[in-house]
């Protein structure tokens, strides 16, 4: 402990710099829980990538075999349609994993520019934009989604707005602060004494060093948005049958819990540990990347 | 402290203002007329022109808008059109059955997640410590719904012990409305147990490693008096803004919890009023949850100020 201590206060590596990722890369890959993460977030990219390719047709409906238990042909046993659950999970880990990234890189795309802009520009944007993030947060995120529901239809852009939106202030908050810290550095102060423009200094300079509280934010946020799918496709207000989804997976397993209860099993465990996995991996993230962590 | 509070209120007014604004707009977004909208699908040409009259939807925008904020304050958030009745009548029914579930919840998740977070951070790095956390990661990453339905299937499908769903109002049958309401109170009140039992350990950490607890320790303190008195003291500010950040997510919670054990409240009556389109009370339900998320949030903004002298001296609350 003592000796990474100073290894990290003495001479830090450049950001960005390759002896710097090795580094991070050595602290991140002894620790159990991070790399528990790791591998639980990369099983559920394979399988929302590749399952699909493999498990077969998830629309598929076989009346012959309707809410079939668990069976060598039906390794997760068959819904009320005699549709295959595995490849409806498979599937369903696609909509999730698209739920997930898109909501977070529209969060992304829409608040770092308004967070760099508003924490460089601090007299005459930053309280304009302060108010507004107020404001957003004074939405609980499921009137969004109910009030997208309503006007555009329950559907999965629905959905990707809907928690786009929510993790806004959070992504504009974030970025505002780096701004504001990183503006005091003399590298900044530098780049501005030799005449450089402002957007050179904002994406040469100030941007890629807000990045890591930045992907330690997309870690949150991903799983926030997995969940959040999943609930609003399970009430119905979000992706629609017969399209797989975990939420609408379960939302056919309540009706049909006492004669087959297998069909509640996997998704919730799926669920569960591929927001687990992101929050390790997360938690992990912010033990590496945040110098005060005492690593 | 005053001016902290008046300054507080003008803010949520403002919000709740420039939210009635979008709800509004909301409504006149959709496509097609609003009086059919609101009149609901299968509605009688009498029915739509009665309400085009009532709102003055033939009116310029801003001229309806104070007329829906003048009929708003006045009580009146139109009918439902499913039943045509008022739904200001559907929200007094509704409402304090989500009131019971959701304070229910709270004295568990508030029970549960400050005590289990104390004993971790007392505990530090031994068994309780390690069950503590694993239980807060798994509350973070399990699902509501999910839960929910596990707990049918454990309690009430395999076991028989409770009913899977149904309401009976206190008034009518104490007993059955408590017995129903277990599972509910349970599933909803675990997941702010975990998250208020992670914030508490933090917290709790930061406190009893402060100077104070030391001084308190070396007066001869005993350790039920310095952790109970000084060390949780001085964690329950983070308690307070925990409760006030997460209650969109209670918000959330009730109404996908609801809708799993079939309880008639406020959260099941959003998702049908979104499944049939039933736009008066969208309307309604959306400007009610943002009134009362506004309101407690400023509550607990208050509250906050009350529990840390830092707060209401520097008079600013913004990071």
């Amino acid at each position: 402990m003592a000796d990474q201590m100073a290894v990290s206060v003495g001479a830090v590596p450049a950001p960005g710099s390759a002896e710097r990722r090795r580094r991070l890369w050595r602290r991140f890959r002894r620790r159990p829980m991070p790399m528990t993460g790791l591998v639980l977030v990369a099983g559920f990219l394979l399988l929302a990538l590749v399952g699909p390719l493999v498990t077969g047709d998830p629309v598929t409906q076989d009346y012959a075999a309707t809410l079939a238990p668990p069976s060598a042909a039906h390794p997760m046993g068959t819904d009320d349609l005699g549709r295959d659950a595995l490849a409806r999970i498979a599937s369903g880990a696609r909509i999730s994993l698209q739920a997930g990234v898109l909501s977070t890189l529209l969060a992304m795309a829409a608040g770092i520019p308004i967070g760099l802009l508003a924490g460089f520009y601090r007299r005459w944007l930053d309280p304009v934009v302060g108010r507004l993030v107020d404001v957003t947060l004074a939405f609980p995120f499921l009137v969004f989604a109910v009030g997208l529901a309503a006007i555009i239809g329950p559907s999965l852009t629905g959905v990707v707005l809907a928690l786009g939106f929510a993790q806004l202030p959070a992504v504009i908050r974030i970025t505002r602060g780096e701004v504001l810290a990183i503006k005091e550095m003399d590298y900044v102060s530098a780049a501005i004494a030799d005449g450089a423009a402002d957007g050179h200094i904002l994406l040469r300079y100030v941007l890629p060093n807000c990045a890591g509280p930045l992907i330690v934010q997309a870690t949150v946020a991903i799983p926030t948005a997995i969940i959040g799918e999943a609930t609003l496709s399970f009430l119905g207000l979000g992706v629609q049958p017969p399209t797989p989804s975990w939420g609408v997976m379960l939302t056919v397993a309540q009706q049909y819990l006492d004669v087959a209860p297998w069909l509640a099993i996997w998704p919730g465990v799926l669920i569960a540990l591929a927001t687990l996995g992101f929050n390790l991996l997360g938690d992990g993230l912010r033990d590496v990347l945040d110098p005060r962590s005492g690593l | 402290m005053t001016w902290f509070i008046l300054r507080r209120c003008g803010a949520a007014v403002m919000v709740l203002l420039l939210g009635s604004v979008l709800i509004f707009l909301g409504v006149r977004a959709l496509p097609g007329d609003p009086a059919v909208v609101m009149a609901g699908e299968d509605a009688s040409p009498a029915l739509v022109a009665a309400i085009r009259e009532e709102y003055g939807l033939d009116q310029p925008l801003p001229v309806q808008y104070v007329e829906y904020l003048r009929q708003t304050l006045s009580g009146n958030l139109g009918r439902s059109t499913q039943d045509q009745l008022p739904v200001t009548t559907i929200l007094a029914q509704r409402l304090p059955v989500t009131l019971e579930l959701t304070v229910l919840a709270m004295v568990v998740a508030i029970t549960v997640g400050v005590l289990a977070g104390v004993v971790a951070a007392v505990r530090r790095g031994r068994f309780a410590d390690y069950l503590a956390t694993g239980f807060g990661l798994a509350g973070l990453s399990v699902p509501h719904f999910w839960l929910g339905l596990l707990a049918i299937l454990l309690f009430s499908v395999t076991l028989r012990w409770l009913p899977a769903s149904g309401y009976v109002p206190f008034t009518e049958d104490p007993a059955g409305n408590l017995q129903r309401m277990v599972l509910p109170t349970l599933v909803l009140g675990m997941g702010f147990a975990a998250v208020l039992m992670r914030q508490t350990r933090s917290a709790m950490l930061g406190a009893l490693s402060a100077d104070y607890i030391r001084t308190a320790r070396s007066k001869g303190l005993a350790e039920r008096a310095v952790v109970g008195v000084h060390a949780l003291r001085n964690s329950l500010t983070t308690v307070v803004t925990v409760l006030g950040l997460q209650l969109g997510a209670l918000i959330s919670g009730a109404v996908v919890t609801e809708q799993i054990f079939v309880i008639p409240g406020f959260g099941k009556l959003t998702v049908d009023a979104v499944l049939t389109r039933n736009y008066p009370v969208i309307q309604a339900v959306v400007l009610v949850t943002v009134t009362a998320y506004v309101v407690i949030n400023l509550l607990v903004d208050i509250a906050y100020a009350l529990l840390n002298p830092r707060i209401r001296l520097s008079g600013a609350s913004h990071g």
